[in-house]
């Protein structure tokens, strides 16, 4: 079935089509971030800068905490990451191997939970942290998301496929539940865990609404927030300086995407996080 | 397999349970006990009914928004699945060049809405940014998509689009996998056209994996904030005022508790309809949950390399 020639150049420029519509809004960015500001008011649509200027990027540093910001976020990301794993997994062994009355109900807790998001509670959980006096820490960013639900029901999924045996054999040879659970069982499910941590930390490192709704000032401001913020505290025409801040915001998320991308995309087809 | 202790289950899930019961069980319980005062976070709580509904079911109001949220959904959903689609055909050939622009495609779904809400103010401003300057360039008057009441709503679809189109693209290719190759060349034996073949023999065997990437963004989008709090806060002339906006503004500009509460509740119960919606598409048309796509077996997903 080979097409004919001038089809598969038709679909050859089709594809190209759409590499440039997703391409390019990128390269705009990352060109208008080395602009100055009389370049960028003249040519916004200029593929190229006259020279690299930096000045947008130290304006940036000026304006927020990058290093601060930045700190603040990749802590929050992979506390809220590692957690979501470590307490997967005895989660996801007991609803997967463990006969006990209860099993529905817990699972059931579990499934009603991936219906909930967090914008369908936020109101209720800043009430909460507000009485608390929790707002603006990272308890309040971190804590919420401790446990997903996506996270238990793909580890329960992925342990459903281990044999019995292994766990029994274990059991025989004196292991602990412990050592069941984080030494033997979640290296068998590598795949699944690496995948969930990943996108885990993406999506968290992305996240704007719950910092938004959580933080009140500066405290435990994440880089998103800040980012946004570029824009809000400037006038309409400073586009130089909020394109250096995406960049700068975008920057990591897409070097871990280019070294990770069979992860995060088998991810993304297990599921949404 | 027997647990060694009859409290050994109960200790592993207690972790997870508190704490989803914590954060996502109870919250929707306080929501609506709160729905029924009114309180603005200083002086006391007073005891109003339904005082709170009524006020937001006044002039439409919530109507309003939800048509809205809807029509900003549908519009997400048809773009994604079309785009996504089309992709996923066009790019599902071997080849480096084929593997980059999948890259691409998918690599805003990784970026963050913050940056890619920013960007395309930028793109769309009619004034200092590029389509400004395109417009300017062919003699017609600079327009800002943005500021205009009729087109906001479309310019925040198009760019959710934009971010989204890589993921029903993935999900799109996993389907394809799913389509046996001798199939097609049978029904091209038989002299079948490539749209026929598209038309009687992929499109059928993709339908559950439509009504998957379909129910899902429907789902997503309906949650939609980031957009609207970046690039039109609910503006102009409130044509962008979408649900968990809306529910954002009562709570921390208007500081009613009560109201915010209130449309939280309305909001749950439409995404719970939407969901049992996602749940019976799934089991009418794939006859069964197992025919959506499964965390496990993704490897049959052609990848980005």
């Amino acid at each position: 079935m080979k097409a004919g020639r001038p089809l598969s150049w038709f679909l050859l420029a089709l594809a190209c089509v759409a590499a440039a519509t997703w391409l390019l809004p990128y390269a705009w960015m990352v060109a208008s971030s080395f602009k100055t500001l009389p370049e960028i008011v003249a040519h916004p649509t200029a593929p190229f800068p006259e020279r690299l200027d930096t000045g947008a990027y130290r304006e940036v540093f000026r304006a927020i905490p990058v290093v601060r910001y930045m700190l603040v976020t990749i802590v929050m990301a992979s506390a809220i990451a590692v957690a979501q794993i470590a307490l997967a997994l005895p989660a996801g062994y007991a609803l997967a191997k463990l006969h006990f009355a209860g099993t529905r109900f817990a699972f059931g807790v579990v499934l009603a939970c991936l219906l909930v998001p967090a914008q369908a509670t936020f109101v209720s959980v800043f009430l909460l942290f507000a009485e608390l006096r929790l707002v603006d820490t990272m308890t309040a960013l971190v804590l919420p998301f401790a446990a997903s639900a996506l996270g238990t029901f793909l580890v329960r999924q992925a342990l459903l496929g281990v044999p019995d045996e292994i766990i029994e054999a274990a059991r025989m040879d004196g292991a602990g539940e412990w050592t069941i659970i984080y030494r033997i069982l979640g290296p068998m499910i590598k795949p699944t865990l690496v995948s969930l941590l990943l996108v885990s930390f993406v999506f968290h490192y992305n996240d704007y609404f719950w910092p938004l709704v959580m933080t009140t000032g500066d405290r435990v401001r994440t880089l998103p927030l800040g980012v946004a913020l570029l824009r809000e505290q400037g006038t309409g025409v400073r586009w130089h300086i909020v394109m250096a801040g995406n960049v700068v915001l975008s920057a990591p998320v897409l070097a871990l995407f280019a070294v990770a991308q069979r992860h995060l995309v088998r991810a993304a087809g297990g599921g949404q996080s | 397999m027997t647990p060694r202790a009859p409290w050994h289950p109960w200790a592993m899930l207690a972790p997870t349970l508190a704490l989803l019961v914590v954060f996502f069980v109870v919250p929707i319980g306080v929501a609506a006990c709160e729905s029924f005062f009114s309180w603005d976070l200083l002086t006391p709580h007073r005891f109003v009914g339904l005082a709170n509904y009524r006020a937001l079911g006044a002039h439409g109001e919530i109507v309003a928004v939800a048509l809205r949220t809807l029509a900003y959904s549908s519009l997400v959903v048809a773009g994604t699945v079309a785009l996504g689609l089309a992709l996923a055909l066009l790019l599902d050939r071997p080849g480096r060049l084929f593997a980059f622009v999948r890259a691409s495609v998918f690599s805003a779904y990784v970026v963050s809405w913050v940056a890619v809400a920013l960007l395309w103010m930028w793109l769309l401003d009619g004034n200092s940014g590029v389509l400004g300057a395109l417009l300017r360039r062919l003699g017609a008057n600079p327009v800002s998509p943005l500021g205009d009441p009729r087109w906001a709503l479309p310019t925040l679809a198009l760019v959710a689009v934009w971010k989204l189109t890589g993921y029903a693209m993935i999900i799109f290719l996993a389907g394809l996998q799913g389509v046996p190759r001798a199939l097609l060349e049978a029904a091209a034996l038989d002299g079948a056209s490539p749209v026929a073949r598209f038309r009687y023999v992929t499109m059928p065997l993709l339908a559950p994996t439509t009504a998957f990437v379909a129910t899902t963004s429907l789902v997503t989008s309906f949650q939609a904030f980031d957009v609207v709090r970046i690039m039109t806060q609910g503006g102009p002339a409130r044509a962008t005022e979408l649900f968990v906006y809306e529910i954002y503004e009562q709570i921390f500009l208007n500081l009613s508790v009560g109201r915010a509460s209130a449309l939280t509740v309305v909001f749950f119960l439409l995404l719970f309809a939407l969901a049992g919606l996602e749940l019976r598409v799934w089991r009418t048309r794939t006859g069964g949950p197992a025919a959506r796509p499964k965390p496990d077996g993704q490897d049959r997903v052609r990848g980005l390399q």
